[in-house]
């Protein structure tokens, strides 16, 4: 028999985020399902990049810590965990877990990774037109490091249908990995598109972990979050006749109310009508909050439309070097023998045959921001020159350049620093939803 | 006066779009910002920043807008040399915006003198 409701948690809201709170929701949450979406629009082509190097890797790199602190806990109270760790390498994510998991003395488990994301050689022969440019894909050709479609929910709940304690993807489109336990626990209808809407509202709330709970929201007196070193992060609570909550972990700290929910509702969407996914096009314009208690926010009015059948293609490519130098001027005329070790950066440069790529000259502290000018000159400002060149060479140039002034440029200069990166621009292209081809691979613990 | 005084916003980003929320701290206010905060007034506001164009979308049930900026971010994320390249810090210039506190004056007093007919 189907459940009547359960509880999702959104264990991490970037590859970066803080591990401590979701061990505390897989402890004190009372959680069905721990969700961990790590995955940025360019994280996928590094992780391509490093997967080159070595085709044991491509995975997300905090993969190994997050599984070790929340394994053990998950097997113990049977939450299950879904998430986009396996970045560009699903598989050998799989691989590593379980080799983690036997050195955790866990007798049974059942990891499935889904992959077919990666659709770079299915894209090879033919022409596709790059949204943000308008260009034929081809003028990428040679730059081109992956290209990974973003997947819908349908093989997550496949792979919850195998009983799979932990599903691991690579790219999918963000809220599905949130929604995939609803279709699968309620037994609902995949083509149901107002169903599909409103849970898309839910996997939006909580995709970015801590940011509907208070975190990114502090504004002091005007936005004030009560214990704000240590926000827990969220749980939807929904039931099989598709009521929705967000709430979080009692006694964690942070907030959720109406306005922390309008701020993530509309964080990163466009039009509130037309939210595209693989899934469905969601209606979140007749969204409505409604606070039932503390910390405890009911959603409802969210729709949706038919998907379109197309699924967006994140290209990441090379895209040459940006090089960077900073150094800091205190005290008396700071902004003048700041402004003045710009000058002489930019002169040099110029004489280096550099002043043809595109740069920033920045005093941070007056118009690195924004171009409004601070009219008195501030106690303390921060140059900062940055290149975007072609040759990494170059690149290293422009930091040399800047740490130079220690020696050569106005006086009391202090604190330097450079940094040297390489491009992996994104660009995108649409196709067609059956284009990729899906697998999904099952290793087991059998005690 | 400025925009922050009265309400709140978030910055988001794909590609090389910003958006900016602005959500009223008092739902009263939703009628004056959808007055005050049009799309040209936002475009002007960030200048030269928005390379494209400005589209604002209301929510009346939330009494909130999304704010689309075109262009916004110095070719998005992977390639910007700024140094908020995500534009998060959008959104607090955005509450910087200079409000008529007169303007504001006369609106609050029309629209709390209409809530109290209705009672």
């Amino acid at each position: 028999m189907s459940k009547r409701s359960i509880r999702i948690g959104s264990g991490a809201g970037y590859s970066g985020d803080l591990i401590q709170p979701a061990v505390q929701l897989a402890e004190e949450g009372t959680i069905d399902y721990l969700i961990f979406e790590c995955l940025a629009e360019r994280t996928i082509a590094l992780a391509q990049l490093q997967k080159l190097k070595d085709p044991q890797l491509g995975y997300d790199p905090l993969l190994e810590e997050r599984i070790k602190a929340v394994l053990p806990i998950c097997v113990k109270k049977n939450i299950k965990i879904i998430s986009n760790m396996g970045a560009a390498n699903p598989i050998a994510a799989v691989d590593k877990i379980i080799e983690l998991a036997k050195q955790l003395k866990i007798k049974k488990l059942k990891v499935v990774a889904i992959s077919g994301d990666d659709v770079i050689n299915a894209i090879n022969d033919q022409d596709y037109k790059l949204i943000e440019s308008g260009d034929s894909i081809s003028v990428l050709k040679n730059q081109l490091v992956s290209a990974n479609a973003y997947l819908g929910l349908r093989p997550i709940v496949e792979a919850l249908k195998l009983d799979a304690d932990i599903i691991i993807t690579g790219r999918v489109a963000d809220p599905a990995i949130f929604m995939a336990p609803l279709f699968y626990e309620f037994n609902w209808d995949i083509d149901n598109s107002d169903l599909l809407g409103k849970a898309t509202a839910m996997g939006h709330l909580l995709e970015c972990a801590a940011q509907v709970c208070g975190g990114y929201f502090n504004d002091l007196d005007k936005k004030q979050v009560p214990n704000p070193e240590a926000i827990g992060f969220p749980i939807a609570k929904v039931t099989s006749d598709g009521h929705y909550t967000i709430t979080k972990v009692p006694n964690s700290g942070g907030i959720i109310n109406k306005a922390t929910c309008t701020e993530q509702l509309l964080y990163e969407i466009h039009d509130p009508k037309n939210y595209i996914t693989p899934d469905v096009i969601a209606d979140f314009s007749s969204v409505r909050f409604r606070e039932l208690a503390s910390n405890q926010v009911e959603i409802s009015g969210a729709t949706g439309a038919n998907k379109t059948g197309k699924l967006k293609v994140s290209l990441g490519y090379k895209d040459g070097y940006i090089g960077e130098g900073q150094m800091s001027y205190g005290g008396y005329q700071a902004k003048e023998r700041a402004s003045l070790a710009l000058k002489i950066i930019k002169s040099k440069l110029h004489h280096l045959g550099l002043s043809k790529y595109d740069a920033n000259y920045d005093l941070i502290g007056v118009n690195s921001l924004s171009k409004d000018q601070v009219e008195e000159s501030p106690n303390e400002i921060r140059i900062r020159v940055a290149l975007r060149t072609k040759t990494k060479e170059e690149a290293i140039t422009v930091g040399q350049q800047v740490e130079a002034l220690y020696t050569n440029g106005p006086a009391a200069g202090g604190g330097a620093s450079k940094s040297v990166k390489e491009i992996i621009a994104v660009q995108s292209i649409l196709i067609d939803e059956n284009l990729p081809t899906i697998q999904l691979t099952t290793k087991t613990i059998e005690s | 006066m400025k925009l922050g005084d009265i309400a709140h916003s978030r910055a988001g980003d794909k590609g090389n779009i910003s958006n900016l929320s602005l959500i009223p701290y008092n739902e009263l206010d939703y009628l004056f910002l959808k007055k005050q905060i049009t799309e040209e007034k936002v475009k002007s506001y960030f200048n030269e920043r928005i390379k494209g164009s400005v589209t604002r979308y209301e929510l009346p049930h939330l009494h909130a807008f999304n704010f689309v900026l075109e262009a916004a971010l110095y070719s998005g994320v992977t390639r910007s040399l700024a140094l908020d390249p995500h534009g998060k810090t959008l959104s607090s210039i955005f509450l910087m915006m200079e409000i008529d506190p007169e303007e504001y004056r006369k609106y609050r007093h029309l629209s709390l003198s209409k809530t109290s007919d209705n009672h």
